[in-house]
């Protein structure tokens, strides 16, 4: 019976969708083949989150990761990227409904997004939306012109080499 | 330990290391950079756009010249250009757009990785589940 189950799940990936729904929104569905409390479960217990939040495709590996899923608890993440600095996340859980919807905060500065994911049941399987609800328009397209931010050193200097060339333009 | 950046955060963070932005963009951009004129055209668009004609008047050089250099920058992704009836525009080219979707790309990525692991760990729970059912039915 265990058997024939998990060959119906395996023929079955669902698929991923991503959105941007306006100048500061963005939200991406996935159906997962379980009731909503399972689903759940998995992105409330640290334990558990800590084995998908940091797929190995990204290259990152999970260093720590203390999330304490109650309203007003805190979550802190805190990735390793090969040779390169490690990344902290941290934020607040404002909002916590068994089973159904989680609401957190991203505090790492003033434009962090806040994130909703409902788990909506049907028929055993679980529908999840994930909602991330930026501060501003200019939020969210820094956070896409950002990507700027994690090209190669090299771009970097291309960026103050640009600088210069423009200050001394301003000068002749 | 703290992010270079501030504007970069939460999942933005995560992309940016994962974009693996191309050698050949990052050659391209040098390639152009290296020649004195397009390093002024640059300049000069960063003041205000311009056309073809007025930047090869600028720069005291003929049309064709002037559209060899402009072609370079475009290339390398530093300059777009847009036709309006016989004049081309040239101004600062950010790709913005393509930047955009490359954006939305790697996070889709992102998502569809985490959950195929979350997939994983939730048919761990349902087989979990269904033991202890069994066990507690005994």
């Amino acid at each position: 019976m265990d058997a024939r189950s998990e060959g119906e799940s395996a023929a079955m990936k669902n698929r991923t969708t991503v959105e941007r729904k306006s100048e500061r929104e963005l939200v991406v569905t996935r159906t997962f083949n379980a009731p909503a409390r399972v689903v759940f479960e998995a992105w409330t217990q640290p334990e558990l989150l800590k084995r998908w939040w940091a797929p190995k495709s990204t290259g990152m590996t999970l260093l720590s990761c203390e999330a304490d899923v109650r309203v007003g608890g805190r979550y802190r993440f805190e990735f390793g990227h090969g040779d390169s600095q490690s990344m902290v996340f941290f934020g607040r859980y404002v909002e916590v409904t068994p089973h159904s919807r989680l609401v957190w905060t991203n505090e790492e500065s003033d434009d962090g997004a806040v994130t909703t994911v409902t788990f909506e049941e049907q028929g055993g399987k679980t529908l999840l939306v994930l909602h991330e609800r930026y501060p501003s328009k200019e939020a969210l397209d820094g956070a896409i012109a950002g990507m700027e931010g994690g090209m190669p050193e090299q771009f970097g200097q291309l960026d103050e080499l640009l600088v210069t060339l423009g200050a001394s333009g301003g000068r002749s | 330990m703290r992010a270079s950046r501030s504007r970069e955060v939460g999942n933005a963070r995560i992309l940016n290391y994962m974009v693996q932005y191309s050698q050949t963009r990052f050659d391209a951009s040098f390639a152009a950079l290296s020649d004195a004129t397009r390093r002024g055209v640059l300049v000069q668009l960063g003041g205000a756009d311009a056309s073809i004609t007025d930047l090869a008047d600028r720069f005291h050089m003929t049309l064709t010249g002037m559209k060899k250099h402009v072609g370079v920058l475009e290339q390398a992704g530093l300059v777009t250009t847009e036709k309006v009836g016989r004049v081309r525009t040239c101004k600062l080219g950010l790709r913005r757009l393509e930047e955009e979707a490359a954006w939305i790309e790697k996070y889709h990525q992102l998502w569809s990785a985490r959950f195929d692991e979350l997939d994983k760990v939730v048919e761990e729970l349902k087989r979990k589940e269904k033991v202890d059912g069994r066990k507690k039915r005994r």
